[in-house]
C-alpha cells in the first residue's frame, strides 16, 4: 500500500512538474525576426551584433517565411515569444488594423521626415525596399528577355520558366505580358474582366511553369538549369552573382517593388527594446552599409544618400531601374488576396 | 463494493490521470477546437448587435436603409477590442472582397466625425452586396465553411448550390490526395514486403545491414531527404544524366515537377513504416511453415499465397495504414517535388491557416479530411474483421 501511494504522489508531482516547466522559464531576451538566408546574415553583421553590444545582452534572431496567421496566432496567444518582425507591406497594414502591433514612437527615430514616405506607418519602421523582376542567366541566354512578353514567349526562350506559386504578382506579371501598360495594372485587375483576363493569359504557358515558394528556389532551378528565366527577389540575384560567382541579370522594367517594415508586436515582453533596436537599425550610419551585403534599397533618406554608385545601379530604388517598375497595390492585396488565392488554386488544380 | 477495491480503482485511476490529462489537454481539446472553429460564426454578431436588429426584415435585394447604416456606425463606434474588429474585418472581407479597405476607411472617418453618413464616407455603403455579407454573418453558427470545403455555398434566397468551377477546386484537391496516398501506399507495398522478405531470411550482420538501410533514411530529416530526390531526379539530375549517358534514352525524361517525382520520393521517405511491421509479424511465423508446404507438394509460388501472405496480413494491413494515413497529410515533398498538379489537401489547409488566418475554413477542411479518414478506416476495419472471422 505504501508503494502504491508513493506511486501515486510521483505520477502527481510528474504531471505538476511538466505543468509548471512551461511556466517557469525566465525573461526571454530581445528576438527579432526577420527573413533568413544571406540577407539575415547581413543583417546579423550589421544590426543584430552591434546592437547587442550597445545593449549589453545578448539579441536573438529567428528566421520565418510570412504569413499573417503565423503573426495572429502569436499576438493572440498572449505573450508573444518575438518581440521585432521584419513583415511585409500587406502584414504591416492587417496586422495593424487588427491591434497586433505596438505604435512607432517616430520621435525616437528622428521624425517621419527623415524617411521615404511608403516607410512611414503608424505600425512599422521601413526596413527595405525590395523588388520582384525577371531573373536569367546571362551565361547562357546571350540575349535575354527584355520584358514579360519575352518571359510568356515560349518560341523565342524555349524552356521551363519559374514564378511563385500564388497570385500575387502571377496576375500582375499576366496583365503586364498581355500588353498592359504599367500604370494601368491595378485598375484592371480591379475589374472581373481584368481577372480573367490574366487568367486567361496565364493559360497560355501553363505547362511552361515551375512553381516555386522559397525565394532560394528560383535562382537554384536557374543555376541547375531546370528553368530559363523566372522571377525572383532582386537581392537573392546579386547575392547569388557575389558569392558563387553567377552572371545572373535583372529586368527591371515590369518589375514590382514594396516596402518590408520593421513592427512590434502587441504586448511584446521586450517592446521597449524592440524600438530602440528599430531606432538603430534605421540611424543612417548603421543602414548605409546594407547594400555591399544584399543589394536593397533604403528607406532612410540620408542613409541612400551614402551609398557609393557601385552598389548604387544595383538597387531597386535607383532612378533607372525605377523606370517601367510598379509599386506593389497594398490595399488591392488586402481586400482580394484570399479569392484571389482560392480561384489561383482552383486554376492550378484544373 | 468493499473499500480496498474502491482504493485500488482510484489508485488506478490516478496512475493513468497523467496520461489522460495529456490527451485530453493536447488531442482532445485541440480538436475539438478545430472542430468548433468549423461551424463557430460570432465575430461580426459579437461586435454588430444594433445592426442586426435594424436588418431584421430587410430585402437582401434593396439598398440598406438609413437605419441600418446609422445602427453599423454606432456600433462601430462602440467597439473597443481592435484584434475583435480585425477578426469581424477578416470574416467579412472572407465573403467579400473590399471590406478591408471599406472597414480601414469607415473607421478613420468615425474616429474623426461623430455619427457620419456611411454612404458619404464610402459609396460602397450604398450598395446591397456589402450588407448582404453582413447579415449574412449574423447567426452564430454558420455552415459557409464545411460547404466551402466541398466546393459548395448557399446563393442569396439560402438554398445549397455548387460554387463556380473557376472559384474552388477543394473536391478535385481531396480526391487527388488520396488517391496520391493510395498510389505510394501500394508503391511501398511493393517494395517494402519483399524487402521484408529479404530481411526476415537473412542473420547476423546481413540483417543489421539490411535493417540499417531502412533504419537510417528514418533519422534524416524528411526536408533533407526531399531536396536529395530533388538533385536526383531534375533533368540534369543523377538518373537522366546515367540513362542519356547509356544511350537509353535520347533526351531526360521529366522526372521532377509531376506526379512520378512526388510518388517515388513519398514513397522512399514513407517505406519504412511498410517493411518495419511487415518485418516484426514475418519474424513471428515459424519458418518451418514453409518448408511443410513444400514437403506437402505445394509449389513455392502457391505456399507463399496460402500460407505466408494469409499469416502476414496483419503486418500488411497495420503498413498500409501507416503509410496512407501518413501521406494524406504530406505537404513538403509534393510542394518541392511535385507541380502544379500534385498540390495536396494540406498545402490548402496551410494556406488558410498560417496565409490568411482563416482558422473557419482551415477547420473545416481539416473536418472533412478527419471525417473521410474516420470512414475509410471505418470500411478497413469492417474488412479486416470479416477477414478475421474467415480465417
Amino acid at each position: 500500500m505504501l508503494s502504491k501511494s508513493k506511486m501515486l504522489w510521483l505520477s502527481c508531482t510528474l504531471a505538476a512538474a511538466t505543468g509548471l516547466g512551461s511556466v517557469a522559464a525566465g525573461a526571454r531576451d530581445l528576438t527579432v525576426v526577420s527573413w533568413g538566408g544571406t540577407y539575415q546574415d547581413a543583417q546579423r553583421e550589421i544590426y543584430f551584433k552591434p546592437f547587442s553590444e550597445k545593449l549589453g545582452k545578448p539579441v536573438l534572431d529567428e528566421a520565418w517565411n510570412g504569413g499573417y496567421g503565423v503573426l495572429q496566432a502569436k499576438v493572440k496567444a498572449g505573450a508573444p515569444n518575438w518581440d521585432v518582425v521584419q513583415v511585409e507591406a500587406e502584414e504591416l497594414e492587417l496586422g495593424c488594423g487588427d491591434g497586433l502591433f505596438e505604435t512607432i514612437d517616430w520621435d525616437k527615430l528622428g521624425g517621419e521626415d527623415k524617411f521615404i514616405d511608403s516607410a512611414v506607418h503608424e505600425c512599422g519602421v521601413g526596413a527595405i525596399v525590395w523588388s520582384t523582376a525577371i531573373a536569367y542567366d546571362a551565361d547562357k541566354l546571350s540575349e535575354g528577355p527584355k520584358s514579360w512578353a519575352d518571359f510568356w514567349d515560349t518560341q523565342k526562350f524555349p524552356g521551363k520558366r519559374s514564378l511563385r506559386k500564388g497570385p500575387k504578382y502571377t496576375l500582375e506579371f499576366a496583365l503586364l505580358a498581355d500588353g498592359v501598360n504599367a500604370d494601368e495594372v491595378y485598375d484592371v485587375l480591379s475589374t472581373p474582366e481584368g481577372v480573367d483576363r490574366a487568367f486567361k493569359k496565364l493559360d497560355e504557358i501553363r505547362n511552361d511553369i515551375v512553381w516555386w515558394e522559397a525565394g532560394a528556389q528560383p535562382l537554384q532551378f536557374l543555376a541547375s538549369g531546370e528553368v530559363v528565366m523566372a522571377s525572383a527577389y532582386n537581392g537573392r540575384i546579386t547575392g547569388i552573382n557575389r558569392s558563387e560567382g553567377r552572371n545572373f541579370k535583372v529586368v527591371w522594367p515590369g518589375s514590382i517593388y514594396a516596402v518590408d517594415s520593421w513592427v512590434i508586436l502587441k504586448d511584446a515582453e521586450n517592446k521597449d527594446a524592440g524600438m530602440d533596436f528599430i531606432a538603430f537599425a534605421s540611424e543612417p550610419e548603421n543602414q548605409k552599409k546594407l547594400p555591399e551585403f544584399v543589394a536593397y534599397g533604403l528607406p532612410n533618406k540620408e542613409a541612400a544618400g551614402m551609398v557609393s554608385d557601385e552598389y548604387k545601379a544595383e538597387l531597386p530604388t535607383t532612378a533607372e531601374n525605377l523606370d517601367g517598375a510598379i509599386s506593389l497595390d497594398v490595399n488591392f492585396w488586402i481586400d482580394n488576396s484570399e479569392a484571389l488565392t482560392e480561384r489561383f488554386n482552383a486554376w492550378l488544380a484544373q | 463494493m468493499s473499500a480496498s477495491t474502491g482504493t485500488g480503482r482510484f489508485a488506478a485511476v490516478a496512475l493513468i490521470a497523467p496520461l489522460l490529462v495529456f490527451i485530453a489537454v493536447f488531442f482532445i481539446w485541440p480538436l475539438f477546437t478545430v472542430m468548433s472553429q468549423s461551424v463557430s460564426d460570432t465575430a461580426v454578431l459579437n461586435l454588430l448587435p444594433r445592426t442586426a436588429q435594424a436588418a431584421k426584415g430587410w430585402d437582401p435585394e434593396s439598398p440598406p436603409t438609413v437605419e441600418m447604416k446609422t445602427a453599423l456606425a454606432e456600433d462601430l463606434q462602440a467597439v473597443e477590442d481592435r484584434q475583435a474588429l480585425g477578426d469581424m474585418t477578416r470574416r467579412l472581407n472572407s465573403a467579400q472582397p473590399g471590406f478591408r479597405t471599406l472597414m480601414s476607411r469607415t473607421t478613420r472617418a468615425l474616429r474623426k466625425d461623430d455619427l457620419p453618413d456611411l454612404g458619404e464616407v464610402d459609396e460602397r455603403w450604398n450598395q446591397p452586396v456589402y450588407w448582404q455579407a453582413i447579415v449574412g454573418a449574423l447567426s452564430p453558427t454558420t455552415d459557409r465553411y464545411l460547404l466551402a470545403a466541398v466546393d459548395l455555398e448557399r446563393d442569396v434566397s439560402g438554398n445549397i448550390v455548387a460554387m463556380p468551377e473557376e472559384a474552388s477546386a477543394n473536391r478535385t484537391i481531396m480526391l487527388r490526395t488520396f488517391w496520391v496516398a493510395a498510389l505510394v501506399t501500394l508503391c511501398c507495398l511493393a517494395i517494402g514486403f519483399p524487402y521484408a522478405m529479404l530481411i526476415a531470411s537473412t542473420e547476423g550482420w546481413k540483417r543489421q545491414a539490411l535493417l540499417g538501410a531502412v533504419l537510417l533514411p528514418l533519422w534524416t530529416s524528411l526536408l533533407v531527404r526531399t531536396a536529395a530526390w530533388f538533385i536526383i531526379l531534375q533533368d540534369n539530375g543523377l538518373i537522366n544524366w546515367m540513362l542519356t549517358g547509356l544511350n537509353i534514352t535520347s533526351g531526360p525524361i521529366p522526372l521532377i515537377f509531376n506526379r512520378t517525382g512526388v510518388v517515388i520520393a513519398m514513397t522512399h521517405v514513407l517505406l519504412p513504416f511498410m517493411v518495419l511491421p511487415i518485418y516484426s509479424v514475418l519474424l513471428s511465423i515459424p519458418d518451418n511453415l514453409m518448408k511443410a508446404a513444400s514437403s506437402l507438394g505445394a509449389h513455392p509460388m502457391r505456399a507463399f499465397l496460402r500460407v505466408l501472405l494469409p499469416l502476414s496480413l496483419r503486418g500488411i494491413a497495420s503498413g498500409s495504414l501507416l503509410v496512407f494515413m501518413t501521406a494524406i497529410g504530406y505537404y513538403i515533398t509534393p510542394a518541392l517535388i511535385g507541380g502544379a498538379g500534385d498540390q495536396m489537401i494540406s498545402s490548402v489547409i496551410a494556406f488558410y491557416a498560417t496565409g490568411s488566418a482563416n482558422w473557419g475554413m482551415a477547420g473545416a477542411l481539416g473536418v472533412v479530411l478527419l471525417a473521410i479518414t474516420i470512414l475509410l478506416y471505418a470500411v478497413y476495419g469492417r474488412l479486416s474483421s470479416a477477414e478475421e472471422r474467415r480465417g
